[in-house]
């Protein structure tokens, strides 16, 4: 590895110059990240040397990272989390409400229902119903993040997001399957 | 011939020089080079004044060859020797091909890639992909008069890794410097995009003769962002040519054709489908070598039939495409339409359709890539460009790693912007286990066997411990070529073995310094004065750039001592192009770089704080 005397130790809400919260200017976050990739990127710097094509491939790299993340609201959120010292250990902790699980089935078996009958419109139907219900999560979201400070319970709405998150890709895979 | 003209130490280089710099468009039927000229992206001419150079090389027995046209004219007297559509084989094995009968080559199956038996002996579709590049590398130089600093290389945005390693590693046989692969629709959108002013979401449909892309970009303020990117490698013109063949077969009651035949057959169904883009039925005629009389009437209509299934094969990925993007077919602004193959009606038809709206067809579809490569090259080359944009491309198939059970973990999604890096961990599953072995792989199922391998490795050293204490991170990056290398640390006990690998079909260094040597051999070359002007090429590329950033910066981020280290280094190179070896002066380069990687460091960071602040140059400097 190289010994480059290098900050790469900045975080995301810092490399993009906005404060770190939830709720977030989406515009001003994509204007931030285009004038830094446009000082970066590895096509203003394909004529010059080794090192310096290097470096701007690294911190492309990071920028793009550090975009993603933080225009993603699950990710944003995530990433909220572990700067705050809480990490979601999203393998092992499993532990979620029972009634929440209970949805989770039900809707699972909405999915394997729409899909066995390959019916389109009842496939869209409940991606417009879990986008609401998406939206109502980000919602709260908000609130205990950037109000409330309650990152325990933040944490618990984030890990439910993420079973919601794979139902967005489970119809989605439908609509596919279905729709060829 | 100077490429660079390397002034005397203490003075730099005239400031606004031109650099040479030309976009190629590698094509499954056809290729080109275009070049910008007095602020013109324009197509260069062979001394007949075309601008095509069919994709197609003929080797003789004393391994010379016959490239473009005068190839394709005579495929079909030898076809075993005359490659065509090789693009199609490029970083491909000979299970991948599903059409392997049909073809008049001889495949010598071989680790990675295949390879095909010619009366010149084997050779790769990398080395006949050179040779094309080769032709329009001669012609760039003669018709600008002087040597390239480099060219961009487009490619099909669906190419895999092993597609576009390959496709770097033919250009570098070629002697050309890769500035950059580019994708394809990429290129299209640059060349329309600027223009037309475009603003807003559009898609680039472009079927070419082998492959097939879609790409979806948003194009604001000189921002050309590509959202998502889906295609099929191994469909395009040459499918319809197939079908027409078929059809051909069938009416006319034949099999087991000669190659010779076989390939006489082809070249009627191709002129055929041409023919049928302005009429509405055409006749068919050929006298085989065994005498049989081919006479047939081929309509629109049945065209349009027996090749339906290949317009909808192009709809699933458009579909996919769009879905990845978030968008539905009215958010689509203007559909841009490129590719030879765009030019029969039914897909104009299929396409408006599907998007309900008339195609844009204004820019000449078999140019409109290398014109925007050229662009792009002028950019990348260092010319500098008043009106400057900025292009986000995207990884068209997600990267992964096997996993136990042959299940395959992702580690960058697709549609991911380039450049990017991911790390993931791993564990050892036996207690004292010393080695694991990390296979990379590329594509969307879930297991192996449905997915391209890239790479197999194995990482040893690991300390003995207990399972599950070592920690092996292992991370992925993907350039802005979208090449992948992969590294892998081992972290536990404070050991930090690192390891790079690139994907196993490339082609070494040393492979492609042999190649290139072999090849020098035939064309009696000197190898030593290659050798030494190539060192000298890049000693000029290195000592210019640097003057090019201490003229930008030099002075407000080094102090004397460090400036005056940094002048002793470019006068040694100085003199070191002038009365040395290649060896020296590659030393010397090697030198210069770690002398000034604390200033690149130092520059990079600046650009960095400056974007922040929003000011500009001027006002730093003020």
């Amino acid at each position: 590895m190289h010994s480059m005397n290098f900050d790469f130790s900045k975080n995301h809400f810092e490399l993009l110059g906005m404060t770190p919260a939830y709720r977030i200017d989406l515009t001003k976050l994509e204007q931030a990240y285009r004038d830094i990739q446009s000082q970066v990127h590895p096509d203003k710097f394909a004529h010059l040397n080794d090192v310096e094509r290097r470096l701007s491939m690294q911190w492309s790299t990071q920028v793009n990272e550090a975009y993603q993340t933080l225009r993603q609201p699950l990710d944003r959120a995530r990433y909220l989390l572990h700067l705050n010292g809480f990490e979601l250990h999203e393998e092992t902790n499993t532990a979620m409400s029972p009634a929440f699980l209970m949805q989770q089935m039900e809707w699972r078996e909405a999915i394997g229902e729409a899909r066995a009958a390959r019916d389109v419109s009842d496939l869209e139907h409940l991606s417009g119903k879990l986008r609401a219900d998406v939206l109502a999560q980000q919602t709260q979201l908000t609130a205990l993040l950037d109000n409330d400070r309650n990152f325990e319970k933040a944490a618990e709405v984030v890990r439910e997001l993420k079973f919601m998150e794979k139902l967005r890709e489970e119809i989605n895979y439908a609509l596919e399957a279905v729709e060829g | 011939m100077a490429l660079l003209q390397i002034a005397e130490p203490g003075m730099s280089a005239a400031p606004h020089q031109h650099r040479l710099a030309v976009g190629i468009d590698l094509g499954t039927t056809n290729s080109l080079v275009a070049t910008v000229r007095s602020g013109m992206s324009v197509v260069l001419h062979d001394e007949t004044g075309r601008a095509l150079l069919p994709s197609v090389v003929r080797y003789h027995a004393d391994g010379s060859t016959d490239v473009g046209y005068s190839a394709q004219a005579l495929q079909s007297n030898d076809p075993h020797n005359t490659i065509v559509s090789v693009k199609r084989f490029m970083g491909r094995g000979l299970r991948d091909l599903n059409d392997v009968g049909s073809m008049p080559y001889q495949f010598v199956d071989a680790p990675g890639m295949v390879q095909l038996k010619t009366v010149a002996g084997i050779k790769s579709p990398v080395e006949v992909s050179s040779e094309i590049l080769k032709v329009l590398r001669d012609r760039a130089e003669k018709s600008l008069g002087g040597e390239l600093v480099g060219a961009v290389i487009t490619v099909p945005a669906y190419f895999d890794d092993a597609q576009r390693q390959a496709t770097k590693d033919a250009a570098r046989l070629a002697g050309l410097n890769v500035l950059r692969l580019l994708n394809e629709p990429t290129a299209a959108a640059v060349a329309y995009g600027l223009d037309n002013a475009a603003e807003g979401v559009y898609a680039v449909y472009d079927l070419g003769g082998g492959t097939f892309d879609i790409s979806i970009l948003r194009l604001s303020k000189g921002v050309f962002e590509v959202l998502a990117t889906n295609g099929d490698s191994a469909l395009g013109g040459d499918d319809f040519d197939h079908r027409v063949y078929c059809w051909i077969l069938e009416q006319a009651k034949l099999s087991a054709m000669k190659p010779q035949d076989a390939r006489l057959l082809l070249t009627r169904a191709r002129e055929a489908k041409e023919d049928l883009t302005t009429r509405a039925e055409v006749r068919i005629n050929a006298v085989l070598g065994t005498g049989e009389i081919v006479d047939l009437t081929l309509t629109a209509e049945i065209f349009t039939n027996i090749t339906a299934s290949l317009v909808s094969k192009t709809l699933t990925p458009t579909k996919k495409a769009l879905r990845d993007a978030n968008l539905e077919p009215e958010d689509v602004k203007g559909v841009v339409m490129v590719g030879g193959a765009t030019r029969m009606p039914q897909i104009q038809h299929a396409v408006g359709q599907f998007f309900r709206q008339e195609p844009l067809n204004n820019l000449d579809p078999d140019r409109v890539v290398a014109l925007g490569a050229a662009i792009q090259a002028n950019v990348l080359a260092g010319n500098r460009s008043d009106d400057d944009w900025l292009l986000l491309d995207v990884i068209p198939l997600s990267l992964g790693l096997e996993t136990m059970g042959g299940l395959v973990e992702k580690v960058i999604p697709r549609n991911s912007t380039i450049p990017v890096a991911r790390a993931q961990e791993f564990t050892t599953y036996k207690d004292g286990q010393t080695a694991m072995s990390i296979h990379v792989l590329q594509g969307e199922r879930e297991l192996v066997s449905d997915c391209r391998s890239l790479a197999k490795f194995e990482l040893r050293g690991i300390p003995p411990m207990v399972a599950g204490a070592a920690r092996i991170r292992v991370t992925f990056q993907v350039d802005a070529d979208g090449l992948l290398s992969v590294s892998a640390q081992e972290k536990s006990n404070g050991v930090e073995a690192s390891i790079v690998v690139k994907p196993s079909y490339g082609l070494s260094d040393d492979e492609i310094a042999q190649m290139l040597r072999t090849s020098q051999e035939n064309a009696k070359t000197d190898m030593a004065s290659r050798a030494l002007r190539e060192q000298q090429v890049e000693a000029g590329r290195l000592i210019e750039a640097i003057e090019a950033a201490l003229s930008e910066n030099g002075d407000s981020l080094l102090s004397v001592a460090e400036r005056t280290e940094i002048d002793e280094g470019m006068a040694a190179l100085r003199l070191a192009i002038k009365d040395q070896g290649h060896q020296q002066i590659k030393a010397q380069i090697e030198k210069l770089n770690h002398i000034s990687e604390a200033f690149a460091a130092r520059r990079m960071d600046q650009s960095v704080k400056k974007a922040m602040t929003g000011h500009k140059l001027e006002e730093w400097e003020a």
